[in-house]
């Protein structure tokens, strides 16, 4: 399977990471040795290896729904780039639903 | 605004075919992932922690009350429940998300393959279930700027109270065959759902507050063609009413696209109190969300002996509850429709008859004198300040011929006041009725003599103008005359 650059652009779109021309030409490649990498798990992987997407073989990892302490909204606010009303201040948004 | 077809001739001409995903916040003391206070509103941000805000390095836990509760409600709809199943990240980026992706389930939810039949006006419609999944909701955002709505804001302001509550996703297959009775069914369906999400205690489910509300699906294809046609989608839909004025309206929209040989657009619509929809996002090629298994979150698997526990604790389906305690109280049609129409009242008759009160009464009090002042202060009937207990003991009183129903409404003032028991309140007051007859006979001799040409009328025989000697009475004795009693001494006085 081979990535075109058009794959990587559109993946670089979804991802917001705004690469340039050159950037797709050298990616495009790059990438694919990734997944080949990736792809040899596979190979090596046998029908009697159970797929996994957990290192731990735990279920029913639960928290009692008992409330804790939050952050007080100064903490919460603390990093923020902008703030207002007690409320993070986040860009306009254009293009996608409220 | 769009051209829209007459209903009854889209009717003619098309088939719709519904789809509905309906969001519902539980009611669970904590958020689905952290143990954030997850009761509504509160001052922004105070409900915050590394964990919903999305900080580097902090790690999510499932709260397992939010997982009990998804199990139940795939219950009370027919579901299968999934013996294992896991979290996944659905990737976006938006602002009422920190974290840039919603903790959600993919290809693995928790209950699947359900029904529910719904009955609209002595019709059985049957909804199937496709899935419940567990997800949680979003930060709250607030778009300041020129207009206020989203489309030329300057900039938004984001909560992170509302980011984490557990959020159960309840997605249906595609009904078809409804016909024109499309958004009356669905609306139907949203309020089974709404009265099923109360009774089972796992959600506030008050549609205007957010904590239910509906993507509506609708597409149309030409009349027996047994085809899919391209869908809109409705978002958050918040009242029953809006459900149905939603899919009314697209169904006329498409039916004028479709008419005048255009296409319908697959995409997100918004809707407008004022009775139409705008469109949102396109969603051709759009939706790409990356979903992959969250790696933070171990699998759930809940086993069949836990799930047998939880099928345990399920309520008797409202509509079955219903009718056996309209049959038990004696309820005509109407009369229960009132009940039906007021939330909360159902419980709390069922209570105040538990507490020894008729259930005649019980109904008079909550619906009349109780709801009035509920509704005066804009509050659900269960908030008014008065315990079920206590309603039974104030119509005990009233058995008893200790007060009427008018002093009956000055103890309910009192009990609100924090007066104490309905006993103590007509005692500290001096509310009881008089009936004793040398106190109610000189205030009939005074009525008499103070009306003469009445009382003339009731000695020749017109025994209904001692009416006006009783409430001359009654005002006299500010309501706390037996009025009974006076009614009997008048007519042995003027006979």
């Amino acid at each position: 399977m081979a990535l075109t650059t058009a794959d990587v652009a559109r993946l670089a779109d979804l991802a917001r990471i705004e690469l340039s021309a050159e950037e797709l030409e050298r990616f495009a490649p790059e990438l694919d040795i990734v997944l080949a990498a990736v792809a040899s798990v596979s190979e090596v992987a046998g029908s009697d290896v159970t797929p996994m997407s957990h290192a731990l073989a735990l279920t029913n990892v639960f928290r009692d729904d008992v409330v804790r302490p939050s952050l007080t909204p100064a903490q919460a606010l603390a990093m923020a780039p902008a703030v207002e009303d007690d409320r993070f201040r986040a860009p306009r948004i254009l293009t996608e639903e409220g | 605004m769009s051209d829209l077809m007459d209903y009854d001739e889209v009717m003619e001409r098309f088939d719709p075919a519904l789809g509905l995903e309906v969001h519902v916040e539980l009611n669970t003391a904590t958020k689905m992932f952290c143990g954030c206070d997850n009761t509504p509103g509160g001052e922004p941000n105070t409900k915050t922690c590394p964990v919903c805000l999305g900080l580097p390095g902090s790690l999510p836990v499932v709260n397992g009350k939010a997982v009990e509760s998804a199990i139940r409600i795939g219950l009370a709809l027919n579901c299968q429940v999934a013996s294992w199943c896991r979290f996944a990240r659905k990737n976006y980026f938006y602002p009422d998300m920190t974290k840039n992706f919603q903790t959600s389930q993919y290809d693995e939810p928790i209950c699947f393959d359900g029904h529910v039949n719904i009955d609209v006006d002595g019709e059985t419609y049957r909804i199937d279930i496709e899935r419940v999944h567990m997800e949680e909701d979003a930060g709250k955002l607030t778009h300041a700027g020129v207009t206020g709505r989203i489309h030329g804001a300057d900039y938004s302001l984001v909560d992170y109270n509302r980011a984490g509550t557990p959020l159960m996703e309840i997605v249906t297959r595609p009904i078809l065959g409804l016909g024109e009775r499309t958004p009356v069914v669905a609306r139907a369906y949203m309020a089974h759902l709404r009265e099923l999400m109360v009774a089972l205690g796992v959600s506030d489910a008050r549609m205007e507050a957010g904590n239910m509300r509906c993507d509506a699906n609708v597409s149309l294809a030409p009349k027996g063609a047994h085809v899919l046609g391209t869908r809109s989608e409705t978002k958050n839909v918040n009242s029953l009413k809006a459900v149905e004025g939603a899919l009314r309206h697209e169904i006329r929209r498409q039916g004028a696209l479709l008419a005048a040989g255009e296409r319908v657009i697959q995409e997100t619509r918004h809707w407008h109190e004022e009775g139409w929809t705008s469109p949102g996002r396109s969603k051709e090629e759009a939706e790409d969300y990356r979903y992959f298994p969250e790696p933070d979150l171990v699998p759930v698997a809940a086993g069949a002996s836990w799930v047998e526990q939880l099928r345990a604790t399920l309520p008797e389906p409202p509509a079955q509850r219903r009718a056996r305690l309209q049959a038990a109280w004696g309820f005509a049609d109407l009369e229960m429709r009132d009940v039906t129409g007021t939330p909360g009242s159902i419980d709390l008759i069922e209570a105040t008859v538990t507490a020894g009160a008729s259930a005649a009464s019980a109904r008079k009090w909550w619906l009349g004198e109780l709801a009035r002042r509920a509704n005066e202060r804009g509050i659900e009937l269960a908030e008014v300040g008065v315990s079920a207990a206590q309603v039974a003991g104030v119509q005990r009183l009233v058995d008893a011929g200790t007060i009427n129903d008018k002093l009956a409404r000055a103890v309910f003032d009192g009990l609100l006041a924090g007066e104490g028991t309905p006993d103590e309140i007509v005692a500290a007051r001096g509310l009881a009725v008089v009936s004793d007859d040398g106190a109610l006979g000189a205030a009939v001799d005074a009525a008499i003599a103070a009306h003469p040409d009445v009382a003339q009328k009731i000695r020749d025989g017109k025994v209904q103008a001692a009416g006006a000697l009783i409430g001359a009475i009654m005002k006299q004795m500010r309501g706390k005359a037996d009025a009974a009693r006076v009614r009997q001494l008048i007519l042995e006085k003027l006979s």
